[in-house]
């Protein structure tokens, strides 16, 4: 009788997919998870450490490949380790368990007479010169998983709960070429795509001529259909005769995004499909109704280095080297694209800047790819420039959020329905989206059906649309808006960023109108105790004053929310001074992510969340005007170093419950603080996102 | 017509021979001279990814035109040291796990390398400043500031013994 197995293990149940014992001595893990910056090889390691219970130094992980690793779809949504790291931990176990059969027989003893120290079997206390290695000839990691592997008890646990130090790091604070932009294989050859300017734009002509002389070196065209690409071996001369292009390609047939389309009210005019989600609406009598619209713009991921891949195509194989979230989908998609079998493309994950979701990685594959096909045994590297990267990788959506509430005699909501305007947040190759480099192929790929993220994976526009609070009767209106001006896609939380800062503002404002203190309020309408905890550790962290004045200029705001309303939970405060721009002065956090594999690492995520939301609502939104205006670091400026915050991270680590990721948590609770934050320094609301300058001295004007 | 350019990169001479007397010195130091520790992340000077000390000073080079370093000296993230003898600024990082991605480190390294040069004890305000040349998008902006406290600290003590 198997015991039911974590669904990557359950996708993946070769044991041989996960474990691997090379050589005397070494351990190689290998997970479907990629590095993207969050740390989660490390964290994988200790809990391959541990499971299996030999040494970090004997374990070599690998990572994100379709020849090897397990097919574990995207790394996103911070699923990691609550799930990758539940099934690694599970597949380790299973291969103790495996080994300590093995050794039993061997022995002529029973197996619970045995233990793994080290990766050496000991009967008791005395070695019994067997070990992983000894018995690796006869054990068949072919098997399936079962899960009956006794996952190792908490306080049994050495490497899971401490923190270690990040494996990446040091090679890049050295300065070693460990990312996909460095690599360089021989005979590489650069190039730069001249980027059609939306679906359906012809090429009307080329001035090769002034391009050649604008390069200052040697470059040749590639063309299929309207996909041009520009290469040659001088990097220096491709980028300049790709910089020429822009001026130098006639395009026809071009479409380009409006100011009015830029902001988010512009998508309640659109087509929609309509979903709806939860109670049947309560009878309103007697009942005071608070409604109150929230709106946020389209954000970019603005990764601090544009997108890059490289690709070989030799001897009828098209081996890819990339640096997005899934190699398995990348794989499917180029083989749609590129009209070749899955089984004759290798994709490899290799390190990238930092992504935060769907950025142009999967493109910047898709075109090396595609140059590639054209020039059989030649690598081909592309690396988009900035400007490129800022207009054609998927933005996050703009979205509306109205939220309804009926409140009762006591100021507590008894009816909530929060209704939202938005596009998809899902175009990932895995879910039906195109490469961009396909679109300029001939015969170009559909347009996919509209769809979002299934709310069984969370949601993508609806994600954390309900809120945790005790309220009687909850339901989410969700109009998936079916066209849009840029291509949408995701990014860091989906809907949860405006939905929390929507239903976390409103909650404050309810507050407010009851006459009572935020903290309190929150505290009196919810129940679970996990959620209770993180309210009251944070208001004590930040020594949380109810009495505190507002309207001053400085203000505090705290917000609260369960990621996907079933992972961690967050809650922070905001201290922030508003003179002409808003200034954070201090952020503080408590959260609960369960049992914590690496503390400083979580604590590292969860800081890091906190900052991009910050300046996503303070700074950010993408731009239109006759195309994507926002196309550099000054035209979409980020936070800098000095308009960071200080930040205290309390974790309330509750070892006896599942390990829960924390890169996206922060994003709503941090927004809406901030939000709750400048209302009670200005004695004003703003529900438009960002928080600029403008719309503050708006709010100031109103009143 | 190809030209010849003599320069010093950390510490030792290098002659650097191209058609296009414009390349940017980025692309030199990774192209030419396979030292990939200097990234390249906007081409427009904008985000500090490529910052390199041209004669001790601060420098974003992925527009720098090779032919302005002649006869300078140029020091890399290569150049402060490496696993076997880590400079403090480094060795600082690493202790306090001061980076995500880490896409940005190098040239924030080179940053904090000028500062410090120039100003032993800087405030946590000295450091954020000198710092907004160079844009980390992870949020590992704290962590960052307080390794190079941490180095400065170390670098001062060092100095007194």
């Amino acid at each position: 009788m198997n015991a039911p197995l974590p669904g990557p293990l359950n996708d993946n149940p070769q044991l041989e997919r996960w474990v691997a014992f090379p050589a005397p001595g070494k351990v190689t893990v290998l997970t479907g998870r990629v590095e993207l910056g969050q740390g989660v090889l490390t964290a994988m390691e200790q809990i391959a450490a541990d499971e299996l219970d030999v040494a970090i130094a004997r374990i070599t992980i690998r990572s994100g490949d379709t020849e090897k690793a397990p097919n574990e779809g995207y790394t996103a949504g911070s699923q990691s380790i609550q799930f990758g790291g539940v099934a690694m931990r599970q597949a380790c176990a299973d291969v103790r368990t495996l080994f300590l059969e093995q050794a039993a027989k061997v022995l002529a003893c029973r197996a619970d007479e045995l233990s793994v120290r080290d990766g050496s079997i000991y009967r008791g206390n005395s070695s019994t010169g067997q070990d992983y290695w000894t018995l690796a000839g006869a054990v068949d990691l072919s098997a399936k998983a079962t899960g009956n592997g006794v996952r190792k008890r908490v306080a049994d646990l050495k490497n899971i709960g401490t923190s270690n130090a990040r494996l990446d790091l040091p090679a890049k604070i050295f300065g070693d070429a460990v990312f996909i932009n460095d690599m360089q294989l021989d005979g590489m050859v650069h190039a730069r795509v001249v980027r059609q300017p939306n679906r359906g734009a012809t090429i009307g002509s080329i001035d090769e001529n002034a391009i050649h002389r604008a390069a200052k070196g040697p470059i040749t065209f590639v063309r299929n259909g309207n996909f041009l690409a520009i290469v040659g071996d001088d990097e220096t001369a491709v980028e300049a005769a790709s910089v020429a292009a822009l001026d130098h390609v006639a395009w026809q047939n071009v479409e380009a995004p409006t100011p009015t389309q830029q902001e988010a009210n512009w998508l309640l005019q659109r087509p929609v499909i309509d979903r709806v989600f939860g109670a049947e609406p309560a009878d309103p009598k007697g009942r005071e109704r608070y409604e109150r619209t929230y709106t946020r713009g389209y954000l970019a991921h603005a990764s601090i280095s544009p997108s890059c891949g490289l690709a070989l195509f030799e001897n009828g194989k098209l081996t890819v080297w990339t640096h997005c979230q899934g190699v398995y989908p990348l794989r499917a998609a180029l083989a749609k694209t590129l009209k070749i079998e899955p089984s004759s493309i290798i994709v490899h994950h290799v390190q990238g800047s930092g992504c935060y979701g769907h950025n142009g990685a999967d493109d910047a594959a898709a075109d090396a790819a595609i140059v590639a096909m054209q020039k059989p045994g030649q690598p081909v590297r592309v690396r988009w420039r900035r400007e490129e990267e800022f207009i054609y990788e998927p933005k996050t959506p703009a979205m509306v959020v109205k939220v309804r509430a009926l409140v009762d005699d006591n100021g507590k909501p008894v009816d909530w329905t929060q209704e939202i305007w938005s596009p998809t947040h899902n175009l990932r190759p895995g879910a039906g989206g195109n490469l961009l480099g396909a679109l300029a192929l001939p015969d170009p790929p559909p347009e996919p059906p509209p769809n979002d993220v299934p709310e069984a994976n969370g949601g993508g526009a609806t994600r954390n649309a309900e809120p945790l609070y005790d309220i009687p009767a909850k339901r989410i209106l969700h109009h998936l808006v079916t066209e849009a001006p840029v291509r949408t896609s995701a990014l860091r939380g989906l809907g949860a960023m405006p939905n929390v800062f929507a239903l976390e503002c409103c909650i404050d404002e309810l507050a407010e109108r009851a006459g009572q203190d935020p903290v309190q309020y929150r505290l009196s309408i919810t129940a679970d105790a996990r959620a209770r905890a993180v309210i009251e550790k944070v208001a004590a962290m930040a020594r949380w004053n109810p009495k505190e004045p507002g309207g001053s200029g400085r203000g505090r705001g705290i917000a609260f929310a369960r990621y996907k309303n079933r992972a961690a939970y967050s809650a922070v405060v905001v201290d922030l001074s508003v003179e002409e721009e808003i200034r954070l002065n201090h952020v503080w956090c408590a959260t609960d992510a369960g049992l914590v594999i690496n503390p400083d690492g979580a604590i590292n995520q969860l800081e890091g969340g906190i900052i991009q939301s910050a300046s996503w609502v303070l700074k950010e939104q993408v731009r239109f005007d006759n195309g994507v205006t926002s196309f550099d670091w000054e035209t979409y400026p980020v936070l800098k170093f000095s308009e960071v915050p200080e930040i205290d991270i309390a974790l309330i680590n509750t070892k006896d419950e599942i390990p829960l990721g924390v890169g996206e948590v922060t994003a709503g609770p941090t927004a809406a603080a901030i939000g709750n934050a400048v209302s009670h320094a200005l004695g004003a609301r703003i529900r438009d996102l960002p928080l600029t300058r403008e719309r503050v001295m708006a709010a100031l004007l109103k009143d | 017509m190809s030209k010849t350019f003599d320069f010093s990169v950390n510490g030792k001479a290098v002659s650097v021979t191209l058609d296009n007397e414009e390349t940017p010195l980025l692309n030199v130091l990774r192209n030419e001279l396979g030292l990939m520790g200097t990234r390249f992340g906007c081409g427009l000077e904008q985000c500090g990814c490529c910052m390199v000390l041209v004669d001790g000073a601060p420098e974003k080079c992925c527009t720098k035109p090779v032919w302005s370093v002649a006869g300078k000296q140029v020091v890399t993230v290569e150049g402060l040291g490496n696993a076997a003898k880590p400079h403090p600024l480094q060795q600082a990082f690493i202790d306090q796990q001061a980076g995500q991605c880490g896409y940005c480190l190098a040239g924030i390294l080179i940053s904090a390398k000028a500062l410090l040069d120039k100003n032993p004890s800087p405030t946590r305000m000295q450091i954020a400043t000198a710092l907004d040349g160079n844009i980390c998008r992870c949020g590992s902006h704290n962590r960052i500031i307080r390794a190079i406290e941490a180095a400065a600290a170390a670098l001062r003590s060092g100095e007194a013994r």
